[in-house]
């Protein structure tokens, strides 16, 4: 399975334990207008990191980022996997 | 004299000058601080709560401001009562601080009969005539979670709040803005600086999206703002992070690592400090450095009118701005040498002090404080959990997250029970729980780990 597809599964997953309704996944929409709020944020790069066994956010990674958009979000985590690969 | 050695909040108003264009800005409307000398927003009732114990209960921020600026001095105690205050707790408070009044807003819709009189407050000034002649130092009652599950009762006094612990940037015309609720210590501590200087605040309100904040924030030209590293976090992820330009950003109310001090530094371009303070210890310090911790040298000092040392590998402070008691506990605030055990853990590395999370195994999401216990015996009121177990897991974005362990009075057959018997169980803790205190994972184990000493050992997942 995809990185992007496991992320997109984590929101999905997310939202529904949440009760909150998800905007459509495009990469453009800003992260925080998904429907998801930074404590779900939170809970979804947890299930990311006990899936991919990263977590691209963590402030020990050098250099790393915070993700304004979707495809941001989906990007970084790609490049995380394909580094710790 | 220091505005904080004034009889009352409104005393040190007066005092500072020139109110021209100083304002308070709530969601819905703009008060300008020269206009509280020819109004009332209490219905012009302030004067008959005179000597009183008071609960303000409001939802509106700036009804709460406005009320705290009309009361103090006046009344004998004024509780504020943060939004998510429980009647049932409300009802406790009441009891234990012999309120005599409640001050709230028209937004509470829920039964307050029993807790004295009601008195309306708002937004809207009625003109007229406002005594405001202090007369006593009126007893500030903060809320703050307690293990029992009921609030702590805090009390602090005009002096000790209004201590300032002064920015490290000057402006002529500072606008302090906050994430942080005023009817807690962080955003308490924030109006009384704002307002003793004369100087101007942008309000947060209840439920209000960080970018409406942003943006209100940002269209009253905020110079200082101050949230959580979480609360930075989320500002710099948003789109709406653009609307404001402070200077000055400072974060506190959890750890605030290297990577969110340098990223919130970079992004703004602005003097990033991080601060310690408790409801209990008051404001200890204040980190300008730019680093994340505190310089090692200050343990055992006293730095800036602030005594400072490391006992047993936690934080201890004692200063002028320690709270005074706790009312309905029989246990003191401070030790008998009158320093305050923090419960905060620091580590020794190189030449600073890092902060390594709570004693008393407390979960920080986000600003907001857990007791791993109350969430396990919510768990363990579960007809199919035998034994549960709630730790801190460490997160990039909250900073941490509540993780519990349950294990099972009979194991599921099969995974696919599992994983519906973990959904039931996380429904089950929304129904009971406020969301940052619902696990955000819930693994079932077969054992649960045992310390040396038989309980249940609380490490951090």
């Amino acid at each position: 399975m995809s990185v992007r597809s496991v992320v997109i599964r984590q929101f999905e997953l997310v939202a529904k334990q949440q009760n909150i309704g998800l905007a459509p996944l495009a990469d453009d929409p800003f992260l925080l207008d998904s429907g998801l709020d930074s404590l779900c944020l939170a809970v979804v790069v947890a299930g990311l990191e006990d899936e991919l066994s990263v977590d691209p956010f963590n402030a020990a990674v050098p250099e790393s980022r915070l993700p304004v958009t979707v495809g941001d979000f989906v990007q970084i985590n790609e490049d995380a996997v394909s580094k710790h690969a | 004299m220091q505005p904080y050695e004034r009889r009352s909040v409104w005393d040190a108003i007066s005092a500072a000058g020139d109110l021209s264009g100083r304002f308070l800005c709530g969601t819905e409307k703009v008060i300008f601080l020269a206009e509280l000398m020819r109004g009332t927003s209490l219905t012009g009732r302030a004067e008959s709560l005179r000597g009183r114990s008071v609960l303000l209960r409001t939802r509106d921020q700036l009804a709460s401001a406005l009320a705290i600026l009309e009361l103090d001095g006046i009344v004998r105690r004024m509780v504020l009562c943060p939004p998510d205050l429980k009647i049932e707790d409300l009802r406790y408070v009441a009891e234990a601080v012999e309120a005599d009044a409640i001050v709230c807003d028209g937004t509470i819709a829920e039964d307050l009969s029993g807790l004295g009189t009601l008195v309306p407050c708002g937004t809207e000034l009625m003109s007229g005539a406002c005594e405001r002649g202090a007369a006593q130092a009126t007893e500030w009652i903060l809320l703050t979670s307690g293990t029992t599950g009921r609030p702590k009762m805090v009390v602090h006094t005009l002096a000790t709040l209004g201590m300032t612990v002064e920015s490290s940037v000057a402006h002529q015309r500072p606008v302090w803005c906050t994430f942080y609720d005023i009817r807690r210590y962080g955003g308490l501590c924030i109006f009384l600086r704002a307002v003793l200087g004369g100087d101007s605040m942008v309000l947060s309100s209840v439920g209000e999206p960080p970018a409406s904040l942003l943006e209100r924030a940002g269209a009253h030209g905020v110079t200082h703002m101050t949230g959580t590293p979480s609360h930075w976090r989320q500002t710099i992820m948003s789109p709406a992070a653009r609307l404001i330009s402070p200077p000055y950003l400072r974060m506190s109310g959890e750890i605030a690592d290297q990577a969110i001090l340098d990223r919130a530094r970079e992004f703004y371009q602005a003097n990033v400090a991080h601060a310690f303070a408790s409801t209990e210890a008051g404001v200890g310090f204040v980190v300008n450095d730019g680093l994340a911790g505190f310089p090692a040298a200050w343990a055992g000092t006293t730095h800036v009118e602030v005594d400072i040392k490391v006992e047993d590998g936690s934080l201890l402070l004692r200063s002028r701005r320690v709270a005074l008691r706790y009312i309905g506990s029989q246990s003191d605030v401070r030790r008998a040498d009158g320093y305050v055990d923090t419960g905060d853990m620091v580590e020794l590395q190189g030449d600073r002090y890092n902060y390594a999370g709570r004693r008393d195994g407390t979960i920080n999401v986000g600003g907001n404080k857990i007791h791993p216990e109350e969430v396990e015996a919510v768990l363990q009121t579960h007809p199919r959990i035998r034994m549960a177990l709630v730790r801190a897991r460490k997160s990039s974005i909250t900073g941490a997250l509540v993780s519990a362990e349950v294990v099972l009075e009979k194991d599921p057959c099969c995974a696919e029970e599992r994983t519906k018997l973990q959904d039931e169980l996380l429904q089950f803790c929304r129904g009971v729980l406020p969301r940052h205190k619902v696990p955000a994972i819930i693994r079932i184990v077969s054992e649960l780990p045992v310390a040396v000493t038989g309980k249940i050992a609380r490490r951090d997942a």
